[in-house]
């Protein structure tokens, strides 16, 4: 599948904000970030400028962006639907949050704060749900996909607050929650890649075409000498030869590294905590970047049987 | 709405059947597709750069061609690929808009392009790549069966099929309602062994295919000819030369 700019930026811009949204929303009333208003105001002004920037990025894959509005209409059938009405419904609780803080009304805040920290998480279910029930893309319906969509937000969501936090000298409880999902996110990563190199596929040249009762089929003549948007949107191939390092890269700069200097932070304390978690911060999100770009490099889609019969 | 209509038993489901016997993969449906719907419902389908290097554009119909088993018992088939209109589409389910539909009243999925947002993710959706995108106008789309010619009063009535169906000089490719167990197409279906596409994915598409005969069916099904005898025979040169040949 075609790793469109937009869509990568989309999905981990945005996952970062609403993991930030969730932890801020949830740590806050449990008394494990500060309750000082100016960090929930910065660190929800921050999460709304991820959230609102991924989204936006993601109107530009659209053909007709001014439609946009349309696609809250089907929530009854579609997750894209559904995941559009989740993304406008976070911003209410979340403006509320915000409105309390600087008002003052500590029980507002915390209700409003945990109303937007759930609606963040199911904004990012459907998102990962919108992949995860495309039959015809055996590496997004993995029963992992959708587990690693929340993982990542909620990882990259605990490493912003932890770097926002340690500015407050009390970013210990999400860097220590930012360890634990790194941890999980790089696990889960590499039994995802061990399960997808080694499954089989879902359909084969001989049930796409039904000749498999003569022998094994393979492509012939193709129906036209120039590329279609079906071999450039789903026969995208450009990277599976660099897939190896890039996985590497995902898991090094955006895993492994960040929870190493998040343990250091941990360890440091202080000015060196502030450092450290911004880096860890930063990391993760330019790792991830490298992940969701992989995430669609290496998705197959059964269209391509059509045009180049069997992989391998 | 993109919830599917609930299914009635006997329903009209209309779609096409496709002799891969007979497809000679001459291009005239594709061809004929793209000529008919480039003015139609779905009207205009874009061509890039149509007369240099890197030529394409959206079609509705594309035939490809395959080889299948090995040595004498080897085939090649040509094999025309448009959309199947499913009984249960994806394609429709996860559009967000609404714009993607399938009708109650005879199975057809459609996309309604005022109301198509270009998300792609209907293409996505389906296994079989029958959706392409128009990146000119912004919107998806796809094979209508015809919709403006199987209705159209204002042409004559044995022209209201596919623009495909009448195209194809080699009859490989035959309309009707595939959802009535006694139209002449679910008849051939039932004849012939015909299939679907993809069956372990659920789709469940309409269009079916019938296998290319195998050999031995096709020198049983030849007929024997009898000569015929002189008295049979009309034009009085042709009976001379009979009987002067068989003495």
């Amino acid at each position: 599948m075609k790793p469109a700019p937009s869509i990568v930026l989309f999905s981990t811009a945005s996952g970062a904000g609403y993991g930030l949204l969730f932890w801020l929303g949830l740590l806050r009333p449990l008394g494990l970030v500060p309750a000082h208003p100016w960090l929930g105001l910065v660190a929800l002004g921050f999460a709304l400028a991820l959230v609102t920037a991924g989204l936006v990025a993601s109107t530009f894959h659209l053909g007709r962006p001014e439609r946009a509005w349309r696609a809250l209409s089907q929530w009854r059938s579609s997750w894209l639907s559904r995941e559009g009405v989740a993304a406008v419904a976070t911003y209410v609780p979340a403006g509320l949050f915000g409105l309390s803080l600087l008002a003052g009304w500590p029980v507002l805040a915390a209700l409003s704060g945990l109303l937007a920290a759930a609606l963040a998480m199911a904004t990012v279910f459907c998102t990962g749900m919108i992949y995860a029930s495309l039959k015809p893309v055996r590496e997004w319906r993995h029963p992992l996909v959708l587990p690693g969509y929340l993982l990542f937000a909620l990882f990259t969501g605990a490493a912003l607050l932890a770097a926002l936090a340690a500015f407050w000298r009390a970013g210990a409880a999400p860097a220590a929650l930012a360890v634990l999902a790194g941890a999980a996110g790089l696990a889960l990563k590499l039994a995802y890649w061990r399960a997808i190199d080694s499954a089989p596929p879902v359909a084969t040249a001989e049930s796409a075409t039904g000749l498999g009762a003569i022998g094994r089929v393979r492509p012939l003549e193709p129906p036209h000498t120039q590329s279609n948007y079906l071999l450039r949107e789903m026969a995208f191939r450009v990277a599976r030869r660099h897939a190896a390092r890039l996985r590497r890269i995902a898991l090094g700069a955006g895993f492994a590294a960040p929870v190493l200097l998040l343990l250091l932070a941990l360890l440091a304390g202080g000015g060196a905590a502030m450092a450290l978690t911004a880096l860890a911060a930063a990391l993760a999100l330019a790792g991830l970047l490298v992940e969701r770009w992989l995430m669609f490099a290496e998705a197959t889609h059964t269209v391509a049987l059509y045009y180049e019969g069997n992989p391998g | 709405v993109t919830c599917l209509p609930d299914r009635q038993p006997g329903a009209k489901a209309l779609g096409l059947v496709i002799d891969l016997d007979t497809c000679v993969g001459c291009q005239a449906c594709a061809t004929n597709c793209k000529e008919w719907n480039t003015s139609g419902h779905s009207a205009p389908l874009p061509d890039f750069n149509p007369y240099s290097a890197g030529a394409e554009g959206v079609w509705f119909n594309r035939v490809h061609a395959y080889e299948a088993g090995e040595g004498a018992k080897g085939r090649t088939v040509h094999f025309p690929r448009s959309c199947l209109h499913c009984e249960t589409p994806a394609c429709v389910t996860v559009c967000p808009t609404g714009a993607s539909y399938k009708r109650a009243e005879d199975g057809i999925v459609l996309v309604d392009h005022d109301m198509c947002i270009g998300c792609g993710l209907c293409a996505w959706a389906c296994p079989y790549g029958a959706r392409e995108l128009d990146e000119d106008a912004g919107v998806m789309k796809k094979c209508t069966l015809c919709i403006d010619r199987i209705y159209n009063e204002t042409i004559p009535e044995a022209q209201r099929q596919p623009a495909c169906v009448l195209a194809c000089p080699t009859r490989a490719r035959h309309f009707g309602d595939l959802g009535d167990p006694e139209s002449d197409v679910s008849r051939l279906v039932r004849e012939r062994g015909g299939y679907g596409l993809m069956p372990e994915l659920g789709y469940e598409p309409v269009n079916r295919y019938l296998p290319p005969r195998k050999p031995a069916e096709v020198a049983a099904a030849r007929p024997a000819e009898p000569a015929p005898r002189a008295e049979e025979i009309a034009n009085p040169l042709l009976r001379w030369m009979d009987r002067a040949l068989s003495r």
